[in-house]
């Protein structure tokens, strides 16, 4: 109960930060240069087509109208609707939302299991040859954007290889590429964590004790040291996992994954400002809320941080 | 400088010639069409050859060409947008951090927060979306999402520099905040700021080929490394090299930055050495 109370201020907390990006999304469609519903219906349109869209978005009214409404809107979970199809945009956003947060997911997941092996070889073997080729394998990672390490994983394992499928969405094996294109480069940002994290947590006093009361080493690690040294990882986690949602949308780009990246990319290309403005306020609003919850988690691992 | 760090700053050396000459050095204008010789094969066309030698592209344009070009269209907005961010952020930091109270309240208690809960890329996007794809946008919307660092980083070091004592002194024989900050407080900050500007044009460069990977750069035809990576993914099968030359180049560059930006973090600061 307590700790539902915490959580509940916490999100009080990031009231304001809410409204003031609920607020610029609301102002994109208007530093949109010229007429946005000229650009939406395109130069054949009549001037009665643009005079009905533009009282159909609201932009006939004054502005704090129109933002009143919007805010209006929103609360209800009426996003308006989609320029190009009609279709109610809040419908249109969650039917993509759970394959992005998959996908998001699963390059979590993969970025896991990449860095905390490497990172614990990297920080255990200081300095000698095993440390050097893990700097590297991170920093080849940190430097491989995924539109380059996305399309070359294509070419070598669904091209040459014919290993795993181009693209699309339905079993495990179409899950592969995509989530390794995300995780990459999380990957490698982890891993240079992990190991400095374990340096650090190595040179501690229990770690002594762990080891003269005769643990394993590898009891040591994975007991011991990566129990307290995960908790600092755990914070970027959170913020990363933001990072990952807008690196969704040139992943999903490039295996034609049906969530939210690729959402935006097609209302983007087809001027449908309503679905753009969703999905963008969309991907903030769950940042946000990752950001709460890792913070949180971050403080419930580590006791001598005050829950409150 | 360690060892990366200088080999980061020979690679950014050249790619900075590159970009400034690419107009001499180019073999061929990036944006002209050379249609197939006669007996010639689409995919014949493609490959390396003696005139082409990263080959041509499926409209027949010079890939080395575009390659060089491109590195002018990165090393522009990487510069531009690290030169803005770090002026407009080193602004609000010393103003947040030199006057403290609300409005250090209002910039890093909120405005930074604000700018932090936008994934950056997403907020690049979003507004390059909506104003449109062109050089200006492009570097507006990088430069935007940019300052945050620099202002934090600017603010930390002010709210400690701003306590010594020759800060004092310099208030007490009356010299005014703008020349404190300008004279006194800023050339003692400025250490890690050219650490962040290094690893900012990494950030930039990166950005910049995502935008444009995405449709949202520099507008056709105007060769960028990122459109011509994107261009590239339809002819992957027969052509896979269209890909990897661009895919080198904004690796090289990012990776050059992020070197010299460790390299100079280590240089300046010999305690973090590790």
């Amino acid at each position: 109960m307590q700790i539902l109370l915490a959580l509940a201020k916490r999100l009080v907390l990031v009231l304001p930060v809410v409204w003031a990006v609920v607020t610029l999304v609301f102002l994109l469609i208007h530093i949109v240069p010229g007429d946005p519903v000229r650009n939406a219906l395109g130069e054949n349109a009549t001037e009665q087509q643009l005079i009905e869209l533009r009282q159909k978005l609201g932009l006939d009214l004054p502005l704090s109208q129109q933002y009143v409404n919007y805010w209006k809107g929103l609360l209800r979970g009426d996003f308006g609707a989609s320029l190009v199809s009609g279709e109610d945009v809040f419908e249109k956003i969650m039917s993509r939302y759970p394959a992005t947060i998959q996908l998001a997911l699963a390059g979590l997941v993969v970025a896991i299991l990449i860095a905390i092996p490497l990172g614990v070889t990297a920080g255990t073997n200081q300095g000698n040859w095993l440390d050097n080729v893990a700097s590297v394998v991170s920093l080849l990672g940190i430097s491989t954007p995924g539109f380059v390490l996305g399309p070359l994983m294509v070419y070598l394992f669904a091209i040459k290889f014919d290993l795993l499928p181009v693209g699309g969405r339905d079993g495990i094996e179409y899950l592969i590429l995509p989530a390794i294109t995300m995780g990459a480069a999380l990957a490698a940002i982890l891993t240079r964590m992990v190991r400095s994290s374990v340096i650090e947590e190595l040179g501690e006093d229990y770690v002594r004790t762990a080891r003269a009361k005769g643990l394993s080493e590898g009891q040591v690690i994975y007991k011991h040291v990566l129990k307290n040294g995960l908790i600092p990882v755990v914070t970027v986690l959170g913020l990363q996992f933001g990072v990952l949602l807008a690196g969704a949308i040139i992943t999903e780009t490039i295996f034609s994954w049906p969530g939210l990246g690729r959402l935006t990319v097609d209302a983007i290309n087809a001027r449908d400002y309503p679905v753009v403005q969703g999905c963008i306020l969309m991907i903030a609003l769950t940042y946000i809320v990752a950001n709460v919850l890792t913070d949180f988690a971050y403080r419930l691992l580590d006791p001598r941080i005050k829950v409150e | 400088m360690n060892r990366l760090g200088k080999f980061g700053l020979v690679i950014i050396a050249i790619f900075f010639l590159v970009a400034l000459l690419a107009p001499l050095l180019a073999p061929y204008d990036p944006r002209v069409q050379t249609p197939a010789k006669p007996g010639q094969s689409r995919e014949e066309r493609y490959q390396p050859s003696r005139e082409h030698l990263l080959g041509q592209d499926d409209l027949g344009r010079d890939v080395l060409s575009r390659v060089m070009h491109g590195a002018k269209v990165s090393m522009q907005v990487g510069v531009m947008v690290v030169l803005i961010s770090a002026l407009l952020g080193m602004m609000i930091g010393a103003i947040s951090g030199y006057y403290g109270g609300w409005i250090d309240r209002f910039f890093s208690g909120f405005l930074f927060n604000v700018f932090m809960s936008f994934p950056s890329l997403l907020l690049a996007i979003a507004m390059v979306a909506f104003l449109g794809p062109s050089l200006r946008n492009l570097i507006l919307a990088l430069s935007i999402i940019g300052w945050v660092g620099y202002a934090r980083l600017i603010r930390g070091q002010v709210l400690k520099v701003r306590e010594y004592d020759f800060v004092t002194a310099a208030r007490a024989i009356g010299t005014g905040d703008f020349r404190i900050i300008l004279r006194h407080i800023l050339p003692n900050a400025i250490q890690p700021l050219i650490v962040q500007a290094s690893l900012g044009m990494a950030g930039a460069v990166l950005s910049e080929a995502s935008l444009s990977f995405l449709g949202l750069g520099v507008p056709p035809p105007t060769p960028s490394w990122g459109a011509m990576l994107n261009d590239a993914r339809p002819f992957l099968r027969d052509a896979p090299h269209l890909l990897i030359f661009p895919g080198i180049a904004v690796m090289l560059t990012v990776l050059a930055f992020n070197f010299v930006g460790d390299g100079l973090r280590e240089w300046l600061d010999p305690k973090q050495k590790r």
